[in-house]
């Protein structure tokens, strides 16, 4: 049960403010939030706070604070769970969750708190239910400017019919505007994994832990039924296995609740009906044991090994240096590319790397009162300080796992004479990628 | 328990067995399921073997026959999980009173639980993955071919499908789709039954509240949440009671919801709080969703996942140590993670990780974040009592930094080391020298000196060392240091009497005649009146003998029991941290504190399990010669008219002291039935508060309560349409009960 909730942007301006229950002080709280929020000491967290009697719970999403307050001393994972919920069911609503779609969508927001929570308790946070009753629909800014577009239409005349949408296709609110009939029936679906690699100095690995999660935005009408092929060789725990290769092997798989699974062990199809917007399919974790080698190997170097058909974006490698760096110079393999020094580490921006391409960066940095390293001669033990390095990067249209959805079919036929459009992505991205040095 | 004698157990268990493997073979899906992982089919004996576990037979009450199996699998398939339908082939007692909850089976533990069935006689399944196998005193009831059954070793069967997940998981009854709002009546009437007195004091209707909560199949998460939190409440009558309540309940531990998972683990650690067993394997089935959690994307929820880890470790030290990767901090995680999970990888270090635990957590040392690398660094002190010839080696390479935040802490771990682990301190003596050079603060100085001080015979140039304090103790800015630096030296002096004495005489000079600080002053004068009291007088008392540093350290591993913490799980409290909650709770006041006080707002929040004893006492007053009926609503007019037209019939004060809290105190007085007519607005003088109540008899009391803040007493006047004194002391009892017990609250 919770008192209030409010939604601050990342400069603290309230954005949305309601009181559920008039038990506790009015609208200054979302200041006092913010205050106690940026004067925190470091050595507290910020996820649950309190003043007087109150407790401030917030989630932080896409740059937003979303915040409860609650007197009393409630379930924490249930109402970081209904705030992310919250987060989601306004994307869906608003299209995308920023501080512009919230400021331009106010009354929706409001519309939508009051259906969701009455008196600070949850009624339901179901699409399906909540369709009903909201009335307001949503402002979008820009519906699609033929700028978002350019880029796909650039080498291929089918703009229209392009295979690829834009980045942005999925960012418009799920439900139809009463007025906009002609509103495409999209489907988008998501592979994205995570991944986080712990990699010794000697290059063996200590830890892989990849955590995937297939990710449904639906903007057809509710109920429609589909099915989703996964790869065949797909394995769920360590003595399965699958047809003739190494197979693709996760540790543990975890599905939603409307998912059914009849047709998944024989042919690892699930089936569902989502309702419209937002949905995570099935989670998936693997860790320690990686079918596919990884995709970054650095020694001295780093070093890209993945086959030369696919790029890396924003690929970005941190490395911390030891106190007292006075200078630095650098020898990179790209002109277009920087490495910066900045709080203690060193950064080397990457916007795009090729497959198959390897990148050297030589870094001569200046470290006075250093001690030499210990023993006499050459020593390959880097200096104190130095290291770990990150890397965070995101490889598009590639899965660490394998795993690769083979189809998704729709049972629905809409009754207009445009088939929905189904669009998939795979996307990896690091969680934390480190080498020791 | 009681105990059966095994023949008729026996009896009664053949054929139900024999009912049971006709439904079970033609259940579809049956084939895959009986390959599952389900390990206790060894449970289930020779006999039951080729059939699959799940197509056990079920043991039944003596008088049920196919019919009512059949009726009872329909319901449990659309009940709670379609999932339910396999594990969960259960036979429901469908008598008007009994708990009628179809009991469950599992393939392991049923045909040991036959015997127990049959003399409890109460017509419910009892068995499925909780179940009672843990007392000698059960375990005798069977015979003793069963016993390893009835014992439960199946729980260390991996049961848990989170391991592979071979069964579609996640079928649990937290369908979004679900229309929670269709419901909602039937929550309502729970919340209004559950917050009644009456209904918890009649144990039946309670009861039947409870088994109506317990079947509500089409609740989405938030729904299952509130239940799970209600039930909370509930005390089971008996065991075969309470282990159907976790039979019914399990589903809701594989939720796909971590806050449902969370909320059905605290349920299920409260309510078998006699069973420690029963406890663990709760908590490890927990395991995978709290991992989960653990690595999730969204800092908060990874944020209270780590906290809870922390709280299962105090008492299961063991308990993630196989997972200890998990908790290896990234550089992109906020500040507040990266602690958590610095605790996280102290607590669960044993032999086979610390290696690597420690390798990770040397890698934190060298952080960006001075505030992280000192948490690393004190994390390894902590791992050090254990390990300590690997933790003292790190921390001597990392001196070799010569880097001032870091060699400070590790100095202060050096400290802390040498009091609990003596046996480090050669190696902590060989690393002292040359650091201080780098510490500049306080507690660094303070910890080196104290070194210097206690150990200054084994370390060569200590007396120099602290001879550099000494010169620039004019420019010392702290009173600690001077005081630490005073006792560090003229232990020193004991023991290395020529190197020392010149310096600790310029110090107590110093600090006799010039220092400004008293307690530095009044110890150096100390000091040298002890010293002129002779130098044996002096190591009587510098010297004498230490506590016992192990006996602390024990003190602090000790495991603290489940029972301890249950009821703090998923709430607040893990997530702000024990200390930090107390400071809390005591600054919010006594409203917010417990379940003494029976008002509603109280009954709804998760507070602990309310005593049976204690409702009990709080409804005594009217349960007895006087019986309040609720809902007796005066209008004002009518009120005002029937005061004035009476005389006083009683009169008296109460003692009071400080404010009211008129919606406490009006909450409180609902909960006894007594009507709140008119009251005054918190802090008013003088404070006045009209009441009105009727006994079942159709006598009125009309009551004005009048409190003047300088007499800080309470004086009441009652007045009644029907002089009667015996329900009149009656009354005045309540009143001064509920007003006694919100006066101590206050107060």
């Amino acid at each position: 049960m919770i008192s209030q909730f409010f939604i601050l942007s990342s400069k603290g301006d309230p954005l949305i403010y309601k009181d559920f229950r008039g038990d506790s002080g009015g609208r200054d709280v979302a200041e006092l939030f913010y205050r106690k929020l940026t004067g925190l000491p470091g050595d507290e967290s910020p996820v649950v706070m309190h003043h007087d009697d109150r407790h401030f719970i917030h989630i932080r999403h896409s740059g937003l604070y979303l915040v409860a307050t609650t007197s009393e001393n409630i379930s924490p994972f249930s109402l970081l769970e209904l705030l992310s919920r919250l987060a989601t069911l306004l994307g869906d609503y608003c299209g995308s969750l920023s501080e512009g779609t919230i400021s331009r969508n106010v009354a929706l927001v409001y519309e939508l708190l009051d259906e969701v929570l009455d008196y600070g308790y949850v009624q339901t946070t179901s699409m399906e239910m909540l369709r009903n009753f909201i009335q307001t629909e949503a402002v979008v800014s820009k519906p699609f400017s033929l700028f978002d577009l350019s880029s796909v239409g650039l080498f291929g005349a089918e703009t229209q019919q392009s295979k690829v949408a834009p980045s942005t296709a999925a960012s418009r609110p799920v439900l139809a505007s009463r007025s906009d009939q002609s509103q495409k029936n999209e489907v988008f679906l998501d592979v994205v994994e995570r991944l986080s690699v712990l990699i010794a100095s000697n290059g063996s690995l200590l830890k892989v832990d990849v955590q995937g999660e297939i990710r449904l935005k639906s903007f057809l009408p509710s109920g429609s039924e589909m099915r989703i092929g996964l790869t065949e060789e797909f394995c769920v725990g360590k003595s399965e296995l699958r047809g003739y290769g190494p197979g693709i092997r996760v540790d543990e798989v975890s599905f939603h609740s409307s998912v059914l699974l009849e047709e998944f062990e024989s042919h690892r199809i699930l089936r569902l009906q989502p309702p419209q917007g937002e949905l995570t399919v099935m989670r998936y974790q693997l860790s320690d044991d990686l079918p596919s080698p990884l995709p970054f190997r650095l020694f001295p170097s780093v070093q890209w090994d993945r086959g030369s058909g696919s790029q890396a974006l924003n690929v970005r490698l941190h490395l911390p240096l030891p106190r007292g760096v006075v200078s630095l110079s650098q020898e990179l393999s790209g002109p277009e590319q920087k490495a910066e020094l900045g709080e203690g580490a060193l950064r080397w921006d990457l916007p795009r790397v090729q497959g198959g391409s390897q990148l050297s960066g030589l870094f001569q940095m200046d470290v006075p009162g250093l001690p030499g390293p210990p023993g006499q001669g050459h020593s390959t033990t880097a200096p104190l300080g130095l290291g770990p390095a990150s890397l965070s990067f995101e490889l598009p249209r590639h899965t660490c796992s394998g795993l690769q959805v083979r189809f998704l079919r729709l049972a629905f036929r809409p009754c207009g004479s445009t088939s929905p459009h189904k669009w998939v992505r795979h996307l990896s991205h690091s969680d934390a990628y480190v080498i020791r040095i | 328990m009681v105990a059966a004698p095994p023949a008729e157990g026996a009896a009664r268990l053949r054929p139900a067995e024999r009912r049971g493997r006709a439904p079970g073979g033609r259940r579809p899906g049956g084939a895959r399921r009986s390959a599952l992982p389900r390990g206790g089919g060894g449970g289930g004996g020779a006999r039951l073997g080729a059939v699959g576990p799940e197509e056990a037979g079920l043991p039944q009450g003596a008088g049920r026959g196919l019919s009512g199996r059949v009726a009872a699998r329909r319901r449990s398939d659309g009940g709670p999980g379609r999932e339910g339908a396999a594990p969960w082939g259960g036979e429901a007692g469908s008598g008007a009173e009994g708990l009628g909850v179809a009991g469950a089976v599992s393939g392991r533990s049923e045909p040991a639980c036959g015997p127990q069935e049959g003399t409890a006689g109460a017509g419910a399944g009892l068995a499925g993955p909780w179940s009672l196998g843990c007392g000698p005193g059960e375990a005798e009831a069977g015979p003793t071919s069963r016993l390893g059954a009835l014992r439960r070793p199946t729980f260390a069967s991996p049961r848990f499908p989170r391991q592979g997940w071979e069964e579609p998981a996640g079928t649990a009854p937290g369908r979004e789709t679900m229309p929670y709002l269709g419901s909602e009546d039937v929550v309502k009437e729970l919340k209004k039954a559950l917050c009644n007195p009456h209904v918890q004091a009649d144990r039946l209707r309670y009861r039947n509240v409870i088994q109506r909560v317990i079947r509500m199949p089409k609740l989405d998460q938030w729904g299952q949440a509130e239940v799970l939190n209600f039930l909370l409440r509930y005390q089971p009558r008996s065991e075969e009671e309470l282990f159907d309540i976790l039979n019914l309940l399990d589903s809701f531990l594989k939720s796909s919801s971590p806050g449902v998972v969370m909320g059905a683990t605290k349920l299920f650690l409260i309510l078998a709080k006699k069973f420690p067993h029963v406890q663990t394997d709760v908590l490890v089935q927990v395991k995978g969703p709290l991992l989960a959690a653990c690595s999730s994307e969204s800092r908060e929820l990874c944020f209270a996942a780590l906290c809870h880890v922390r709280q299962i470790l105090h008492s299961l030290p063991g308990h993630f140590s196989s997972h200890y990767k998990k908790f290896f901090c990234s550089y992109s995680e906020p500040h507040y993670i990266k602690l958590q999970k610095v605790e996280v990888l102290c607590e669960l270090v044993n032999d086979e990780n610390v290696q690597q635990v420690l390798e990770e957590l040397r890698g934190y040392c060298t952080d960006v974040s001075a505030d992280f690398a000192q948490a690393a660094i004190f994390a390894i002190g902590g791992i050090a009592r254990t390990y300590t010839d690997q933790c003292v080696q790190i921390l001597t390479e990392l001196l070799g930094l010569r880097q001032e935040h870091i060699t400070t802490v590790v100095v202060q771990t050096f400290r802390d080391l040498v009091w609990l682990c003596p046996q480090c301190t050669e190696a902590v003596c060989q690393a002292l020298p040359g650091c201080e050079e780098n510490i500049q603060d306080s507690e660094g100085k303070q910890a080196l000196i104290w070194l210097l001080g206690v150990h200054g015979e084994r370390i060569p140039n200590a007396p120099y060392v602290l001879e550099d304090f000494v010169e620039n103790v004019k420019s010392e800015t702290f009173p600690a240091v001077k005081m630490e630096l005073l006792t560090a030296l003229l232990r020193l002096f004991l023991c290395r009497p020529a190197e020392c004495q010149d310096m600790l005489g310029r110090l107590l000079h110093y600090c006799i005649e010039e220092e400004k600080d008293m307690a530095v002053r009044d110890r150096g004068l100390f000091y040298y009146r002890l010293l002129l009291a002779g130098i044996d007088e002096v190591k009587r008392i510098l010297c004498s003998p230490k506590s016992d540093p192990s006996l602390g350290l024990l003190e602090d591993q000790a495991e603290r029991p489940v029972n301890s913490w249950a009821s703090d799980f998923n709430t607040l409290v893990p997530v702000y941290g024990k200390a930090r909650w107390a400071a809390i709770s005591k600054y919010q006041g006594a409203e917010h504190r417990g379940p003494e006080l029976p008002n509603t707002a109280s009954f709804a929040s998760s507070g602990p399990l309310i005593p049976e004893e204690h409702k009990e006492t709080v409804q005594e007053p009217d349960s007895g010669a006087l019986m309040l009926v609720p809902n007796c609503q005066l209008t004002a007019e009518y009120f005002e008219k029937t005061w004035f037209s009476l005389k006083v019939a009683h009169q008296q004060v109460f003692p009071w002291k400080g404010a009211v809290h008129p919606d406490t105190l009006q909450m409180a007085l609902q909960v006894v039935n007594i009507q709140t007519i008119a009251m005054s607005r918190a802090g008013a003088h003088p404070w006045k508060a009209y009441l009105s109540a009727q006994d079942d008899t159709g006598c009125l009391f009309l009551t004005e309560l009048l409190l003047e803040p300088e007499n800080s007493e309470m004086q009441i006047s009652v007045k009644q349409n029907e002089p009667r004194t015996e329900t009149l002391n009656g009354f005045i009892s309540v009143l001064e009960t509920v007003l006694g017990t919100i006066g101590d609250i206050k107060s």
